[in-house]
């Protein structure tokens, strides 16, 4: 294996490397004055495209970037939302923020072992095969199921009357289903793919070399995963939790079928931690969502301003992600960010 | 896992059988007012002459089916594009800059591209796209205000783009160099040997692209619940270009916004039942998509 093919893989196996002291020429240019007419409308249309994508992501940034600074406001962090008709009087986005950052802890909390675990297994063990075939069409039809189903499963399950301490028991019996923990547990299967993908990828993509001298010196396969393989691959798996938390933080659909409509956290019983586990509340994008002249509040200065706080918190988290990608430096090969790969191989598992 | 996921096949289809099984195949069929059915599910008061669970989802098929079928078409001749500017024609300096924002692009969640169609687009196309004799013309309908089946699918194309652009650049990026250096020793210029060699050899990815995006249009719940007009129309393509400023409701958003009422007994079935029409579309666009790779497998590069 030659350095190059280990530093992009994929791209950069087709041309190998000059032999050293070769002079690497290259064409001028082509003029596209030459080229038939249709072929130059295509190339202008390919600009355009590539300039108009630039400029409609400027634009979503920048309009929130507006709207944010106009409608953000120190107190909205403090106060809690409260139904109000006026929009001066229907409070912040305390009791959202809060709630992001709950469903976030308990989905990762829940999908990060699950998936660092899958991962590794199908990667370096993946026996029995059929078994492990199974588990990878499994987690595919996961990525591709639309979360609004995946939502309403959750629903069914958590409403079991056997997980009724889970969330809270009505006087009749019955199970509401909604809770905090709930939501959490759906948003863990939501970001598990992606843990997944990523430890996956970065197993594959270990040479073996590691293992081999791992092997040499004695130990058993398993503290190979433990000491040398995982450690290796650990900002992988930050990528891909980072990731995950990106998919969580955004889902509308889950939040709204499993925490329901309020807006503020209701607690269930006394106790400290479970209790708010046990009830419910929203998030940042419910609390767009039904601050939307789509949902129930419709205070447009109020979901501008929570939207701009949730772009941001996206906009850092994908920072991280090319922070943690790209510190090798870009890889050759149609000069495409290691990030950027990433879309590709998330979106599909079993791409290969 | 495996068990997860079979329950969770089995509990879908369990709770939505009730629903196939009082409509039959005409669950698919047209037939009256869908929202007229919800609602009257949701104030369990059967419709006269009819069960309770009576419902006829073909304006909401139809609405997915329009949106969707557009936003992929649509995303697809752009995302080639993009795809071969991003790998082929970018300045170095461009390339670095496309490349982070087709990453936030496909980033941002759904409930702010909505927000913006809403609040942004919607009123827009309602001001400045939609004369008021265009609105006359189908007023004893339905009423046009500019959250339709365009804006809709616009919306939807941006979000699905970047997933398509990023798997066809990849393909794009990986053509053995010396498959385009044949063509063009030949004195073919650049595009045609684009065309005719880079796009040829890319097509299992495209295809595998489309299928994913779609997959995802399919899905997307929120956006299209604010934007799509949330009204179960189906346009009439009669209509003309009228059509597509007319509302619809995909199968997404409807779950979405009758979430509410799933615990009364027959509006939760006929929304578990919609949900499992969904579940099943993804299954076999998954299929699908399989099936093209193994076709296209032969000829094509792979990433």
């Amino acid at each position: 294996m030659t350095p190059t093919a280990e530093l992009a893989p994929g791209a950069s196996r087709q041309t190998p490397a000059p032999p050293p002291g070769t002079a690497i020429a290259r064409a001028p240019r082509e003029r596209t004055g030459s080229w038939p007419l249709v072929d130059r409308i295509a190339y202008a249309l390919c600009w355009t495209v590539g300039i108009g994508l630039c400029l409609i992501a400027l634009g979503i940034v920048l309009f929130m970037l507006v709207k944010g600074v106009a409608y953000l406001h120190p107190k909205l962090f403090v106060e809690s939302p409260a139904p109000s008709p006026k929009e001066s009087q229907s409070g912040g986005f305390l009791d959202p923020i809060i709630g992001t950052l709950i469903v976030a802890g308990v989905g990762i909390a829940i999908a990060a072992p699950i998936g660092v675990a899958l991962g590794t297994w199908l990667a370096e063990y993946g026996r029995p095969s059929w078994l492990a075939r199974a588990v990878e069409s499994a987690i595919e039809i996961i990525a591709g199921a639309p979360s609004v189903v995946l939502a309403l499963f959750g629903l069914v399950i958590f409403a079991q009357g056997y997980l009724g301490f889970l969330s809270q028991t009505a006087a009749g019996g019955g199970v509401y289903g909604r809770s905090f923990f709930a939501a959490g547990a759906v948003m863990a299967v939501l970001a598990l793919p992606l843990i997944v993908a990523s430890t996956r990828e970065a197993l594959t993509r270990l040479p073996d070399r590691l293992r081999e001298a791992s092997f040499a010196l004695g130990r058993t396969p398993a503290t190979t995963v433990r000491r040398v393989l995982l450690p290796a691959i650990r900002p992988d798996i930050a990528t891909g939790t980072v990731l995950g938390l990106g998919r969580i933080i955004g889902d509308t659909a889950i939040i709204n079928i499993l925490l329901g409509t309020y807006l503020t956290l209701e607690k269930v019983g006394n106790v400290p931690v479970i209790g708010t586990l046990r009830g419910t509340g929203s998030t940042l994008t419910s609390y767009i969502y039904s601050n939307s002249p789509a949902g129930e509040g419709n205070a447009p200065h109020k979901a501008y301003a929570a939207a701009f706080v949730l772009l941001v918190i996206v906009l850092i988290l994908n920072g991280i992600v090319t922070w943690l990608t790209n510190r090798g430096g870009r890889p050759e090969g149609g000069g495409l960010s290691r990030a950027f790969r990433l879309i590709q191989y998330t979106s599909r598992l079993n791409w290969r | 896992m495996l068990v997860l996921i079979g329950a969770m096949l089995v509990t879908v289809f369990i709770k939505a059988w009730p629903s196939f099984a009082h409509n039959g195949l005409s669950w698919f069929g047209p037939g009256g007012d869908v929202d007229t059915q919800l609602r009257a599910m949701q104030e369990v008061k059967a419709l006269p002459g009819h069960s309770i669970y009576y419902f006829r989802a073909w304006p909401l098929i139809w609405g997915t089916l329009l949106t969707t079928v557009l936003a992929v078409l649509l995303a697809l001749v752009v995302s080639t594009l993009a795809a071969i500017f991003l790998t082929e024609f970018a300045p170095p300096a461009l390339r670095r800059t496309l490349d982070p924002v087709i990453r936030l692009l496909a980033a941002v969640p759904s409930v702010i591209y909505g927000l913006i169609g809403i609040l942004v687009i919607a009123p827009y196309i309602n001001n400045h796209l939609i004369s008021n004799a265009r609105k006359a013309s189908v007023g004893y309908v339905v009423q046009l205000n500019g959250a339709d089946v365009m804006t809709a699918t616009l919306i939807l194309t941006v979000m699905i783009l970047p997933i398509m652009t990023a798997i066809s650049a990849g393909a794009f990026a990986a053509v053995p160099a010396a498959w385009r250096e044949g063509s063009l020793a030949l004195g073919v210029n650049r595009w045609r040997t684009i065309w005719r060699v880079s796009l040829h050899a890319a097509r299992p990815a495209i295809a595998a692209a489309t299928v994913l995006a779609t997959a995802r249009a399919l899905g997307e719940a929120v956006m299209l619940a604010m934007v799509a007009g949330g009204r179960g129309f189906a346009p009439n393509l009669l209509d003309g270009v009228t059509a597509l400023f007319e509302p619809v409701r995909p199968l997404a958003a409807t779950i979405f916004q009758n979430s509410e009422g799933l615990t009364i007994a027959p509006l939760g079935h006929t929304i578990y039942a919609i949900g499992a029409v969904l579940l099943v579309s993804a299954a076999m666009l998954s299929f699908g998509g399989w099936a093209a790779k193994q076709r296209f497998k032969r000829y094509g590069v792979r990433t």
